[in-house]
């Protein structure tokens, strides 16, 4: 069934190398001085902002294609029993996958996700996401943030909470594109996201 | 009630001690001093004119102004005027041979000096004397140049505010390197214009604010709180890495005096950068960096025995 359409192809394209980037960037940067250089530190600063700026740019953009669009229907979910279902899928990839069972909530029409991912994304895309597009513009203003925040340095918060969602969704990414291999075959998710077929 | 009476008069008595104490200090310089803060304490001096007849007031050279409420807040307070000058200044109008009178130098004092030991007075004249401002200038170079004798204090061991002693340490940097007439007295050289200088300095006032120049432009040493070895500008640092990174050199310089404090009171290393400043690469927090390793290591380990079950269950 053709459940990708092409503008979520190439956003989610577009948003995965612009994280990949940012990680990188951002690991270079986080360890800069130390052994560990993927990238020279001023380089690391140009395409790290660049690309902050960029992932903005692609975050208001699914953000309104959400709104505008039908793509935003496969983000709600009935709260009651959710957690029952999470738990579900949950078991399936811990346990019933090595089983040979069939996955409790299939891939289909008006269904995208299934309940683990629906929470997992609505966590990364409505939380975490925000947050470190929003520390990360603060950071590129030092000059307009408040001295102190709960006692401590304003940017150094800032940049804290920055690091750490910065950190969630580098692991994000690594559960995200492995859970991603899961499917009827390794390869089967990944060629689903440049055809649009799954 | 007269327990009350008793507590308020020992407050009373207390308080009177406490501004005696403060007063004495004050008063025992201005009692010295005085006559010459009242022409050199002020833009104008009045004298009577033996030849007129008359008192006379005339305009106070700007360079020989001396602010009373600056010179006792300085490091040298407690000194006389005539500890530094010539006697002879006592008398008025003043003999014109004193303007040549030498002024000691800072080991004139300090050299040997157990009281100042910890500042290793002799250290900081070697690294002097090793610096652009000695060897690429005359003998007229004196510590007196950036250390104004009337004004200058200890900020730097002093001050829990690392914005303070930056702004003061700039400062005296910029009284010449600002300032074509006071850079004039020992160069010929036209002044080179330090924000064109620094183009090559991303975020050039965010850099300006938060670090001093002497943190790039000095060489550090371990037996000094302050540098004053000044480099060629050839030698400063250019590269972000060098106080951009856990082992910043800011470290040596700028946060060496709280760096040593939270070493010694925390044992960790950069809490001194993490609790003043915010420094990309500088800033990582120990104890975040352990908890990442742990569930960046816990994640990929899961994985990995979650393809080697697929594989052996397959």
């Amino acid at each position: 069934m053709y459940i990708y359409p092409v503008w979520v192809r190439i956003w989610h394209l577009v948003n995965a190398l612009l994280i990949i980037a940012l990680v990188v960037t951002g690991l270079s940067l986080q360890y800069s001085g130390s052994d560990f250089i993927l990238m020279p530190f001023k380089s690391s600063v140009t395409i790290h902002n660049t690309s902050g700026l960029l992932l903005c740019a692609s975050f208001i953009y699914y953000l309104l294609a959400n709104h505008f669009t039908s793509n935003g229907q496969y983000y709600h979910f009935k709260s009651k029993g959710m957690i029952g279902r999470a738990l579900k899928q949950a078991r399936y990839y811990s346990y019933g996958v090595f089983k040979k069972e069939e996955p409790p909530f299939p891939v289909k029409v008006g269904r995208k996700f299934n309940p683990l991912q629906k929470l997992s994304y609505l966590f990364v895309m409505y939380l975490l996401m925000p947050a470190v597009i929003i520390t990360g513009i603060a950071m590129l203003f030092p000059d307009l943030l408040p001295d102190r925040i709960f006692g401590i340095l304003g940017i150094h918060f800032i940049d804290l909470i920055h690091i750490i969602t910065g950190f969630c969704l580098s692991v994000f990414l690594v559960v995200h594109i492995y859970i991603c291999t899961l499917g009827n075959t390794p390869s089967s998710n990944f060629k689903s996201m440049i055809n649009g077929w799954h | 009630m007269k327990k009350l009476l008793i507590i308020g008069l020992l407050f009373l008595l207390s308080m009177l001690l406490y501004a005696q104490e403060i007063s004495t200090e004050v008063i025992e310089h201005s009692a010295e001093n005085s006559k010459c803060f009242s022409c050199h304490g002020s833009s104008t001096y009045s004298y009577y004119n033996e030849v007129l007849e008359r008192y006379v007031t005339k305009r106070m050279n700007p360079y020989f102004i001396i602010d009373s409420m600056v010179y006792y807040d300085q490091n040298h307070r407690s000194f006389d005027c005539i500890d530094c000058h010539s006697y002879d200044f006592r008398t008025f109008p003043h003999d014109n041979t004193l303007r040549m009178e030498p002024m000691p130098s800072c080991l004139d004092c300090h050299e040997g000096d157990d009281a100042t030991a910890d500042f290793n007075f002799e250290i900081i004249n070697d690294e002097f004397h090793e610096s652009v401002h000695s060897t690429k200038h005359s003998e007229d170079f004196t510590c007196w140049m950036c250390h104004n004798p009337h004004s200058y204090k200890i900020v730097a061991r002093n001050s829990e505010n690392i914005k303070e002693t930056i702004v003061y340490d700039n400062n005296i940097c910029l009284s010449c390197h600002a300032d074509i007439n006071k850079y004039q007295l020992i160069s010929l050289n036209e002044k080179p214009n330090i924000i064109d200088k620094h183009d090559w300095l991303p975020n050039q006032f965010q850099h300006f604010a938060h670090v001093r120049c002497i943190e790039c432009h000095t060489h550090t040493s371990d037996n000094t709180l302050v540098a004053h070895h000044i480099q060629e500008k050839e030698k400063a640092v250019k590269k972000c890495v060098e106080c951009h990174s856990s082992s910043s050199t800011l470290l040596a310089s700028l946060y060496k005096f709280q760096a040593q404090e939270n070493r010694r009171k925390y044992g960790f290393f950069n809490a001194a950068i993490l609790s003043e400043a915010y420094m990309i690469g500088a800033n990582r927090n120990l104890y975040l960096n352990i908890l990442s390793f742990i569930i960046f290591g816990g994640v990929i380990l899961t994985i990995i025995v979650h393809i080697i079950l697929r594989i052996v269950l397959k």
